[in-house]
């Protein structure tokens, strides 16, 4: 079926503009009209293909302001039958965990592509980008396990195609690294989306739909339990955790700067959003039986990942270790199954990809003017280029947790809800915060401070147009990081609904905050209640 | 004359025997050509036989299966053929050892 | 007018604002009268929201968690709401809140002053204010927060400005480190802090001050001791306390108006206050090791400060000896004692560096004590202020050292466990401090002249000697704002009483009281004469006062240097290692298997039609065969 059938059937279906399939073909359709350019016009690529990715970033800002934050459910749903005879159909809606992710991907894309220069080829370079941008959306919205299935599938050629094709040296390497880790993966993905839809389908028949599979629970205990492992397996690769993570330093280093951003803010949430969206939510039993490993996982992602960030000795790399650490507070937050700590991972998820991407852009940037990312050959950068400096520490201050900046909303909400169920692993995970601030001041102060020698004095400042680039990371990291209300209010009522979910279905408790009991752990005589007149704390609103 | 009459095996002796010869020639001959040929001589030996089956069972799906591989063996001596001809043509005398460029 | 309580903070975050926007335009000297005027109208504020709180009834019941009705919350909005969890921006305004932000405003002010003339013709003049504003912020949303997450962004905040400012001539290497060192080891506190902040709302389900002061008598009191120890840890990182200060006497690369406001006045006590503000939480037992902790860093910091060369390395540790005063007063039980203390260290120690970095300036960038002497002649003014704070903090009555000191020594005395002891260790700690500060003055200010001639020392311009007048004069008149000793005139105490769950009360009679003074007094006085004896009138042999053991203050410092870049640095890398060598070996290790095995089964593919055709006729045979003979079995 082609896309514009698609559409035209869509409109009819959700009675509305379709926002969502437009958000997917927009790219699309942009990618096809890039690639149709004539050859010898390849400087109209950049424009036009920006052009595209601009609109769909306009587009994913009209879903956010028409989004009712107060609906839990899935919103703009739209619904086509696509294989009646597998029961697959075209079912894509967005709900608070996902839309964030997807206005995160339609700017990003738009701004890297305007932004960073791919030097060759940049037909084909804008082309892929407006591919990735729409299948990363696709994969985002899709509430169908096949066509979530080819939407993951669909970012993974495009992202191995601008790896191999403009990246730096060790490009082949790893490009290949990248397409066979993430393969692996992929054939888990489809096995176990089969085998769901197969045994899993209600007795009305089957079907791939993802809200009647989470629904219907049709799987045996063990049955599930196995699909759950396959698809657990397949997003932790994407994620990455310890120890299938070594793809991800060599994907990044080696990757173009736009591919890195991309890569960094949107496609490592297809790991974590899949988690939730496809571990949870269709297997809430088996989430709750493997919680503990995944808990673990993602604790000794964020220690190993800082460890060996510290260690390195390209600059690049260490963003990319990073990375690792930031993505393991990521699965503790969503395997701590509670409100703060599933909302603090939805928003650590955008923060991430923030903070994440702008420092490697800053250090594509740094390339881009000493052609070298080794911590070694670079010193005193901040007294010639004072604003990149200053920038730089905008993001590793965020990078670091900083409260004020958007890297500690996430990191705190986590860490607070994860506290309540998984007390130690916090603790644990709490001492990367430490970490954090070790290796990523270690090597600001290598690279940025000192004395400058050589071409280090010479190194020219930012430029507008790079500022220009910077700026919408710069902005986005002090609103989340003073105001993350408007976010954290869309993500609420679907990170509540999808908890009620999980725990009618894994009969995990699922502490309530909302009822603080003020003593859980009164042993002792000494906590007794306080006096009446001590014991309304509501007295502090109404003193004035 | 009634042990004389042809019976199905006379058939698919005869279809045994065209696939026999074609499956010995592929593999003993040196010249493209002449290989394709076998291979058309292998095929026909193996329709030979589900004709004779339809015809003994009176069913007429060995019949389609036989226009069926007609169809297939025609595409196949068309780019067969082709690429034959094209190889021969850059070196007359090649032979198919020379073909061995898929060699692991 | 406590509604006003939002322009504390803002006024400098528009400053901030303005500079990072204008700043180079601004240009010197105007950056710096604008951020001197930002911290001036944030002080006037901070009149105006104090004379507003004093209006409010003390007395009135039904204040959250028994303050009585000086207690206002002003909510800005909300920022972090999901579940049950409620973080709100909010500032509360009450007598503990009002006596920090007076005082951190006031010498916050004072300092900005200074700065514009120190700073003056510094490449990065408009830089140093656009830190200093945010630095004045961040302490301000420490100070006013409502709950225990502002404070951590005001913490949090005040520890980078303290990162940025000490890295401020980063092309030093040292002051890089340095900068990169005080951050890393307040992190270590840091984790102490949210960690205690989990604890707190799980088991409470609040984090605003109100509600935690309601509901903490419900904590268990393992919970309550757990929290007090984390508490402890963060304050420990942020107050320079054993076994976290090793950051502070390396802050001193810092320009000298920062080691006065981050370093000394303000920064540092931000743990004081988080103890203080957190008194409902803290259980005997912790008070107990908060004490132990104190007095072991007073001790143990004096003796470090007694053998510096580097001026500001003197007053750092001496910082850090006083800090740890000021924890053995919170062990104590005596807040009030903690929080004057604080006061008073801000105005002696804040003009002891300000005296310090006038010196500096003076003497072009000379910081080696052995350098200087009898300045007296060349800088009245430094000199004479210089004198103030130093007589102050040896405890000299009737200066406002000698007041808070007194009372944190009689408040240890009275400690129920081991009092005496923790008196005996104060006691020692301020006769040490009464040596130190006076071989300092005597070797900076007295003596014979050391210094080269080609250096000519000079009196520091109106804006920097202005400040110095200023806090010399409170200096001197501070302690007036709680004198125990006379008659009822407590101030301080009776205005702070309503914020403490358990108001500590002195026991002692006057008579002990008295005592303990004048003990107190002639350890101060017999301090002073040591000094005397060994750097004025050479009767007592110096060398023998400095050994390299206190030199290198008992080598802590070196030994953790060592232990970090060396096994530290090792097991890092030896992890990193093993992540490429094991891990990253694992996965090519897949690869190459693989591709062994093609490498193998490679031959197979000869490229030769007929050994294909054969293969398949062979197989055809065998298959044939093998069917054949299952009919036939």
């Amino acid at each position: 079926m082609s896309g514009a059938t698609l559409l035209a059937v869509a409109d009819t279906a959700a009675g509305g503009f379709p926002l969502l399939n437009a958000l997917i073909f927009v790219p699309a359709v942009g990618a096809a009209a890039v690639a149709l350019l004539p050859r010898s016009r390849p400087d109209l690529a950049r424009p036009l293909g920006t052009l595209f990715a601009a609109i769909a970033g306009a587009l994913s800002l009209s879903l956010a302001w028409q989004f009712d934050a107060a609906n839990a459910g899935f919103q703009f749903e739209s619904i086509v039958s696509w294989i009646p005879a597998l029961g697959i159909s075209w079912h894509v809606g967005v709900d608070g965990i996902s839309l964030w992710l997807v206005v995160l991907t339609s700017l990003v894309v738009p701004i890297v592509l305007a932004g960073v220069d791919p030097h060759h080829n940049p037909k084909p370079y804008t082309a892929w980008m407006l591919l990735l941008q729409a299948g990363s959306i696709g994969a985002f919205v899709a509430l169908d396990l096949f066509v979530f299935f080819v939407m993951f599938e669909i970012v993974l050629v495009p992202m191995y195609l601008l790896i191999a094709g403009w990246g730096y040296e060790g490009r082949r390497y790893a490009a290949m690294k990248f397409f066979l880790f993430t393969m692996a993966g992929s054939a888990l993905l489809l096995v176990a989306i089969v085998a769901t839809a197969v045994l899993g389908s209600p007795d009305s028949g089957i079907t791939f739909d993802l809200v009647t599979l989470a629904t219907t629970q049709g799987l045996a205990r063990n049955t599930a339990r196995l699909c759950f492992v396959a698809f657990a397996i397949a997003f932790l690769v994407k994620v990455p955790v310890v120890p299938l993570h070594t793809w991800l330093p060599d994907a990044h280093t080696e990757a173009p700067t736009a591919g890195s951003v991309v890569l960094a803010a949107v496609m490592l949430k297809l790991g974590t959003y899949g988690l939730l969206r496809f571990g949870l939510y269709l297997f809430p039993e088996a989430s709750a039986w493997a919680a503990p490993v995944l808990v673990t996982v993602g604790v000794v992602g964020v220690i190993w990942g800082a460890i060996a960030a510290a260690m390195q000795r390209d600059l690049k790399r260490l963003v990319a270790y990073s990375s690792v650490a930031h993505m393991g507070f990521i699965v503790l937050g969503i395997f701590a199954f509670t409100a703060q700590a599933v909302g603090g991972g939805v928003i650590q998820m955008v923060n991430h990809g923030v903070s994440t991407g702008a420092l490697f852009l800053l250090v594509g940037m740094l390339y881009e003017r000493r052609h070298t990312r080794q911590i070694d050959e670079l010193a005193g950068i901040q007294s010639a280029a004072p604003v990149f400096a200053g920038i730089f520490t905008v993001m590793m201050l965020s990078s670091i947790g900083v409260p004020g900046l958007n890297g500690f909303v996430g990191e705190f909400l986590i860490l607070i809800g994860s506290f309540e169920t998984r007390r130690w692993w916090t603790v644990i995970a709490a001492t990367g915060v430490i970490l954090a601030a070790l290796y990523l001041l270690w090597a600001y102060q290598r690279v940025f401070h000192g004395p400058p020698a050589g071409a280090d004095r010479t190194t020219p400042d930012l430029r507008w147009g790079e500022l220009a680039t910077l700026a919408p990371f710069v902005v986005a990291a002090v609103a989340l990081g003073v105001y993350p209300k408007p976010l954290l209010n869309a993500v609420e009522p679907a990170a509540d609904e999808l908890l009620k979910h999980f725990e009618l279905y894994s009969g995990f408790d699922v502490p309530d905050p909302r009822d603080p009991v003020v003593v859980r752990d009164s042993s002792d005589s000494s906590g007794e209640h306080a006096d009446p007149g001590h014991s309304d704390p509501g007295h502090s609103e109404d003193g004035h | 004359m009634s042990d004389l009459a042809v019976t199905t095996s006379w058939y698919l002796v005869l279809g045994a025997l065209l696939f026999l010869i074609g499956g010995c020639g592929l593999l003993v001959r040196r010249n493209p050509l002449v290989m394709l040929m076998c291979v058309e001589l292998m095929l026909n030996g193996v329709n030979l036989s589900f004709v004779a089956f339809a015809d003994r069972f009176g069913d007429v799906n060995g019949h389609t299966v036989v226009l069926f591989v007609l169809v297939v063996a025609a595409a196949e001596v068309v780019v067969g053929l082709g690429l034959v001809v094209a190889v021969l043509r850059a070196s007359p005398r090649a032979t198919a050892d020379d073909l061995s460029a898929l060699r692991g | 007018m406590v509604e006003l309580v939002w322009l504390i903070p803002a006024l400098p975050l528009v400053g901030f604002a303005v500079l990072l926007l204008g700043g180079p335009r601004l240009g010197e000297p105007r950056a710096g009268w604008l951020a001197t005027a930002a911290s001036a109208g944030s002080f006037l504020f901070t009149v105006i929201t104090f004379g507003g709180l004093l209006g409010l009834d003390a007395a009135t019941v039904g204040g959250a968690g028994g303050h009585g009705g000086r207690w206002h919350t002003s909510t800005l909005f909300e920022w972090m709401p999901i579940g049950g969890l409620e973080v709100d921006a909010a500032l509360l305004v009450d007598p503990l809140s009002m006596t920090m932000a007076l005082f951190v405003t006031g010498v916050g002010t004072l300092i900005h002053l200074y700065s514009v003339g120190y700073m003056h013709s510094d490449p990065k003049y408009s830089k140093f204010f656009l830190y200093l504003n945010l630095f004045l912020f961040s302490m301000l949303m420490l100070v006013l927060g409502d709950n225990l997450v502002v404070t951590f962004l005001g913490w949090e905040g005040v520890g980078t400005c303290s990162y940025l400012l000490i890295s401020f001539w980063h092309e030093r290497p040292t002051a890089a480190t340095a900068g990169k060192k005080a951050f890393v080891t307040n992190r270590i506190g840091d984790f102490g802090f949210m960690i205690a902040t989990f604890l707190l709302w799980t088991t409470l389900g609040t984090v605003s001050y109100s509600g935690l002061a309601a509901t903490a008598p419900n904590l268990a009191s393992g919970t309550a001791t757990a929290v007090s120890l984390l508490l402890l840890l963060a304050a420990a990182g942020k107050s320079a306390q054993l076994p976290l200060y090793v950051w502070l006497p390396d802050a001193m690369e810092g320009p000298t108006p920062v080691s006065a406001m981050v370093h000394a006045a303000t920064m540092v006590t931000a743990g004081v206050y988080l103890l203080v503000r957190l008194n409902p939480v803290l259980t005997d037992d912790a008070l107990l090791i908060i004490a132990i902790v104190g007095a072991a860093t007073a001790l143990f910091a004096a003796l470090g400060a007694v053998a510096q060369h580097d001026i500001k390395k003197v007053l750092a540790y001496s910082t850090v000896s006083q800090l740890g005063y000021m924890f053995l007063a919170i062990g104590s039980g005596a807040y009030v004692a903690a929080i004057f203390h604080v006061i008073t260290h801000a105005f002696f120690k804040g003009l002891l560096f300000l005296g310090s970095g006038s010196v500096i300036h003076g003497m072009g960038d000379e910081q080696d004590m052995r350098k200087m002497g009898a300045l007296r002649m060349a800088m009245p003014i430094t000199a004479a202020t210089f004198i103030v704070g130093w007589l102050a903090i040896a405890g000299v009555p009737p200066l406002s050292g000698f007041w808070s000191k007194d009372e944190i020594l009689l408040a240890a005395w009275e400690q129920p466990d081991i009092g005496p002891l923790l008196w005996l260790v104060g006691l020692v700690t301020a006769l040490l401090t009464a040596y130190y500060m006076s071989r300092q003055t005597f070797l900076v200010f007295f003596g014979g002249q050391r210094w080269d001639d080609k250096v000519h020392p000079h009196e520091s311009p109106a804006t920097m000697t202005l400040p110095l007048v200023v806090l010399a004069g409170a200096a001197i008149v501070g302690g007036a704002v709680n004198l125990p000793l006379v008659g009822d005139w407590l101030v301080l105490e009776h205005f702070l009483e309503p914020v403490f769950a358990h108001p500590h009360q002195f026991a002692s009679g006057t008579a002990t009281k008295l005592i303990l003074a004048l003990v107190a007094t002639a350890a101060a006085v017999g301090g002073i004469a040591i000094a005397v004896g060994a750097w004025l009138r050479s009767r007592i042999p110096t060398q023998r006062l400095e050994p390299a053991l206190l030199e290198n203050v008992f080598y802590v410092d070196a030994s953790i240097s060592k232990f970090v870049g060396g096994p530290g640095t090792a097991a890092f890398e030896a992890a990193a290692q093993a992540d490429k060598r094991f891990v990253d070996g694992a996965v090519d290790g897949v690869g190459s298997l693989v591709r062994l095995v093609g490498r193998m089964v490679r031959p197979l593919q000869s490229g030769y039609l007929r050994h294909y055709a054969s293969g398949i006729a062979i197989g055809a045979i065998v298959l044939v065969l093998w069917m054949a003979l299952r009919i036939a079995l």
